[in-house]
């Protein structure tokens, strides 16, 4: 098995470039997690990069609804699995576009609109392993800050976290191709003979 | 009622940190399966390892501690008043205490209850037994498998499907090829056919309570069962959606009488941190 890349955020653009859907990485750096609400949020009320108490530009935007602990006025991750992209599919472009994103990491993929996006700005999307949240909440050291906990809740809350070689899988990369269309047609051929449908 | 209210906290945390045997089972066999270096068999890896890392540390083996579905079957005579506010005053307890997240969203003001209780939350289902013992079954429902949970209705001229169990069966494989990877397969899929519609909704949720290595005591449906499991696993979505030989784990089914007008095909997905627990008392 091929060594898996390490990466470091925030990434730089050729980077991103080189890689490719099916590559292992390990991620390290700053994640900042959003979710159902904070995609609703910047979308809707677009605040400006500077209005943000975090740097987006160059970084990595996680899917995921953390379970975290407070102990003794510092944060701690009790698990930290990815959550279903496709729900955020109809922020996403314009998220990545307009704060420069690099890598959007999350579960299942996404559509149309988000793969143009990566294409057009040199980012891609990495697929984390789904529901392996004590694995990966090991991977992150630190809880550097959070963003609208009150008025989102823990889940939906922007987690600003340091990580060490957390790992994810390229599925979706900046040259246009995706891993989460080449499985969808394969299945469709065994879907449509199992079904006796037209092929 | 104190006593339970203690006994279903650690229902909670034995559900949330470790997976039943059967599932943990199948999902060993599944990593065998798997070629060999496969991004799949990776993907497998890792989940092993966090089941393992989970059942250790006692944690939520994952950050979605899901919905929480009960059904108990009471002995003649206990309150079911008093187990149900049991149930929520452990349910306030253990979010704290083990931590689990706090998934019950008012749905009109957005607001989050921060203690996983509400308007219909944790849901709960009773029937009186004629046995002396309390049993109470706990399942944690994760959203994402939720959400691609779906309802057919027969026939469907467009999947070819009639009103018989190949018409069924074609229901499961359209629903698990639109699901795709989406929800954490390998999935487990509960189906409940008939009518009326929350009945087979209902249906389907209590096939996930199942065992996967159970028989179906009606002979038909457990060679359905057996037939489309095979029949999704050839569409090769594979764990994660990643492409590979276990896209689902079991298939299990179950059927009510119906109103000669309808017959609806209930699909429940759950994904692969499948977790269920039986609490006696």
């Amino acid at each position: 098995m091929v060594e898996p890349r390490r990466l470091k955020f925030p990434l730089e653009k050729e980077e991103a470039l080189s890689l490719r859907v099916g590559d292992s990485v390990l991620v390290s750096g700053t994640i900042v997690t959003a979710r159902d609400k904070a995609h609703h949020y910047l979308f809707q009320d677009r605040p400006r990069p500077e209005e943000l108490p975090f740097e987006l530009e160059g970084g990595i935007i996680y899917h995921c609804g953390p379970i975290i602990r407070m102990e003794e006025s510092s944060y701690s991750v009790v698990a930290c699995g990815p959550t279903t992209s496709t729900r955020m599919d109809m922020y996403e472009w314009w998220i990545i576009e307009n704060y420069g994103i690099r890598a959007i990491m999350g579960k299942g993929g996404m559509g149309e609109k988000t793969l143009r996006a990566l294409k057009a700005n040199g980012a891609v999307y990495l697929h984390a392993i789904g529901g392996a949240a004590v694995f990966l909440a090991r991977r992150i050291k630190k809880v550097k800050g959070v963003f609208r906990l009150e008025e989102f809740g823990m889940p939906e809350a922007m987690w600003v976290m340091e990580a060490e070689d957390f790992p994810a899988i390229v599925t979706m990369d900046a040259s246009g191709a995706t891993l989460h269309e080449t499985v969808k047609e394969a299945s469709g051929k065994s879907y449509r003979r199992l079904l006796g449908l037209e092929t | 009622m104190l006593k339970l209210a203690d006994g279903i906290v650690e229902l909670y945390k034995k559900v949330v940190s470790s997976l039943p045997p059967d599932v943990e089972a199948a999902l060993s066999a599944a990593a065998e399966r798997e070629e060999n270096g496969s991004n799949a068999a990776q993907a497998l890896r890792v989940i092993m390892e966090n089941i393992r890392e989970a059942r250790k540390t006692v944690s939520p083996m994952c950050q979605d501690t899901g919905t929480p579905i009960f059904h108990v079957r009471v002995p003649r005579g206990i309150s079911q008043h008093e187990i149900t506010e049991a149930i929520r005053v452990a349910t306030r307890n253990a979010t704290g205490i083990i931590p689990l997240r706090p998934n019950a969203v008012d749905t009109l003001t957005g607001t989050n209850t921060g203690d996983n209780t509400g308007e219909g939350i944790p849901i709960v289902h009773m029937e009186e037994t004629e046995r002396d013992t309390l049993v109470m079954d706990l399942m944690l429902k994760g959203g994402g498998s939720e959400n691609i949970g779906t309802t057919y209705r027969l026939p469907d001229e467009k999947l070819g499907a009639q009103r018989d169990l190949e018409g069924v069966k074609r229901c499961i494989i359209d629903a698990v090829y639109r699901a795709q990877g989406r929800a954490c397969p390998p999935y487990i899929i509960g189906v409940g056919i008939g009518a009326t519609r929350e009945q087979v909704a209902l249906l389907s949720k209590r096939q996930l309570l199942r065992k996967l290595d159970d028989t179906n005591p009606v002979t038909s449906l457990a060679s359905l069962e057996e037939e489309t499991l095979d029949a999704v696993n050839s569409l090769g979505i594979g764990p994660m959606g990643l492409g590979g030989r276990s896209t689902a784990i079991g298939v299990k089914i179950g059927a009510n009488h119906r109103h000669p007008a309808s017959y609806f095909v209930d699909v429940s997905f759950g994904c692969w941190a499948h977790r269920r627990g039986t609490l006696l008392w």
